[in-house]
């Protein structure tokens, strides 16, 4: 545990030297109000009864507890509100893969800074974070959750066709996007380029202008939207350490805008995650823009580790 | 704070690692090497060596049902297997980047020839008993099409077990139907359509993305865009 105990307090350093406070919220909230901020919390792992016979549910991430928080008990307050945690939470299992039910996450959330601005701060914290890790090869992805389905929209796709494409990007298989994009009747040669062209965009900014060139409403807003944000980033001095990545699409209910995804490459899966959630306040009833991100504090210690080896090997 | 330095952030990690499937896709897995200039001599005449370093790749022999678990983790950058795995393992995240368009075949639902065990267990008992080497795949698609089936995994010979009495049904891979014929099997429904195909994992796609993109133009089947 020592090791975990003193990664944990490097993030914690890092949230804090950033005027990030912690907070705590219960591990258990009521059903209803976590779905609420997400409708598929209606199938949460974990649900229970109370004694008088209301649904409880354990907590799958910060967020949504937090956004509560924020809503009903710092009513009267003045944002921005700066808040970071370090904190569990709880999901499904695969049988035999070795995952854990119960895992560490640590995350902040700026609630009440609008974007471009508020984005670029806590991409900033994010990288301050990795590098408090000792991650300091670690990237930043940085998508948009709104495009691909403005997209879809403009080309006047609904219901089924729709839902499947979204199904297969959001699975990353391309193969089958294509399929689903080819079954789409009546659809336009540049609607099937643009639809197919777009999940393979990602890089620096010259992404920003390839996909411009593809034309369309949605892209155009898109685009701007991103490059407002790589904007701030540059000129915090960050910007090096994101990729802009037009084909992401975090699976998360209550995402708007931009949406984020951290690698390091002595790990094969992601670090942690995060993005804007716009419109999530308001529905505990105070409207204000915020965005955040989490990591996977086990997924961390890991990467550290894998780190100190390969650098050791590489000094040999 | 230290800053981070940027050339650190850009250090390559040695060659991409492919994971490559032995088995029934592995003669034409080393076709395609071939035509990108990945010399296979090696390959060919090696079957104990499980790494070969190659035309610029890594390359891992494994099971074809091994491909998905290597490229998840990360321990390949890419992988070549078929869909029929990836059917079966729809809870691994990869990227399914390229349909290589070969090793093609049908996973379909087979009883005995001429026999009406299959519809009778259906209308007497409530369900089909189907054994398969694909029990999630059988699975999902009993309860796509609204049935009920008693499902029952086996690993070898599938269609000893219709012969035997184990079962009435099979969901089983078919190329030409010739193993199924010579087992006194036809086939009464298809379920999928498989060929090889291309995987990456979810960090190698965003970090070296230029190299994996490289590599998925340099594979995709001629006549392909």
């Amino acid at each position: 545990m020592r090791e975990l105990r003193a990664l944990e307090a490097a993030l914690r350093a890092a949230f804090e030297a950033h005027g990030y406070g912690e907070v705590a919220t219960p591990t258990i909230e009521y059903a209803d109000v976590l779905r609420r901020g997400d409708e598929r919390y209606a199938n949460a792992a974990y649900r229970f009864f109370d004694e008088r016979g209301d649904l409880l549910a354990m907590r799958s991430d910060m967020t949504i507890p937090i956004a509560r928080l924020v809503a009903t008990r710092m009513q009267d307050a003045e944002p921005p509100f700066r808040l970071s945690y370090i904190a569990h939470a709880y999901r499904a299992v695969n049988p035999q893969r070795g995952q854990m039910r119960e895992f560490t996450q640590a995350g902040v959330e700026l609630i009440g800074a609008p974007a471009p601005e508020g984005t670029a701060e806590v991409i900033e914290v994010m990288s301050a974070t990795l590098d408090a890790a000792g991650l300091n090869r670690a990237l930043v992805g940085l998508g948009d959750a709104d495009l691909y389905r403005q997209l879809l929209t403009e080309f006047g796709m609904e219901g089924q066709p729709r839902d499947r494409i979204l199904d297969r990007l959001a699975a990353h298989d391309l193969v089958g996007l294509e399929l689903a994009v080819d079954e789409v009747e009546g659809l336009a040669a540049e609607a099937r380029a643009t639809l197919l062209a777009l999940p393979a965009m990602r890089g620096g900014p010259e992404v920003l202008d390839r996909a411009t060139e593809l034309g369309g409403d949605a892209v155009e807003r898109a685009t701007a939207r991103m490059r407002a944000t790589y904007q701030a980033l540059a000129a915090r001095g960050v910007s090096d350490r994101v990729r802009l990545d037009l084909g992401l699409l975090r699976d998360l209910g209550y995402y708007t805008g931009a949406i984020l995804e951290v690698y390091d490459p002595a790990l094969g899966h992601i670090l942690g995650g995060g993005g804007r959630y716009d419109t999530l306040l308001g529905r505990f009833g105070r409207e204000l823009p915020a965005v955040g991100f989490a990591l996977y504090v086990e997924r961390l210690h890991v990467a550290q580790t894998e780190e100190e080896r390969q650098g050791k090997g590489e000094a040999r | 704070m230290p800053r981070v330095v940027e050339v650190t952030r850009a250090r390559e990690a040695g060659p991409l690692k492919l994971a490559l499937p032995r088995g029934a896709l592995w003669p034409e897995t080393l076709d395609a090497l071939d035509r990108i200039g990945v010399d296979t001599v090696e390959l060919r005449s090696d079957s104990r060596s499980l790494v070969f370093e190659c035309g610029g790749l890594s390359l891992m022999t494994m099971r074809p049902s091994d491909v998905p678990t290597y490229v998840e983790a990360g321990a390949a950058d890419l992988g070549i297997t078929g869909k029929d795995v990836l059917l079966e393992q729809p809870e691994r995240i990869v990227y399914e980047v390229l349909d290589l368009r070969y090793g093609a075949c049908r996973m379909v639902l087979a009883g005995r020839a001429g026999d009406t065990a299959l519809d009778e267990d259906e209308r007497r008992l409530g369900g089909m008993r189907i054994a398969t080497k694909y029990p999630r795949v059988a699975e999902r698609h009993f309860e796509e099409t609204g049935r009920r089936a008693e499902v029952i995994e086996v690993k070898g010979s599938v269609e000893l077990a219709p012969l035997s009495g184990l079962a009435d049904g099979i969901v089983d891979l078919v190329a030409t139907g010739r193993t199924l014929a010579e087992n006194g099997l036809e086939v009464r429904e298809e379920i999928a359509t498989s060929t090889a195909r291309l995987i990456a994992n979810r960090v190698s796609h965003k970090l070296r993305a230029a190299e994996v993109d490289d590599l998925v133009e340099r594979l995709r089947p001629e006549g392909l865009r």
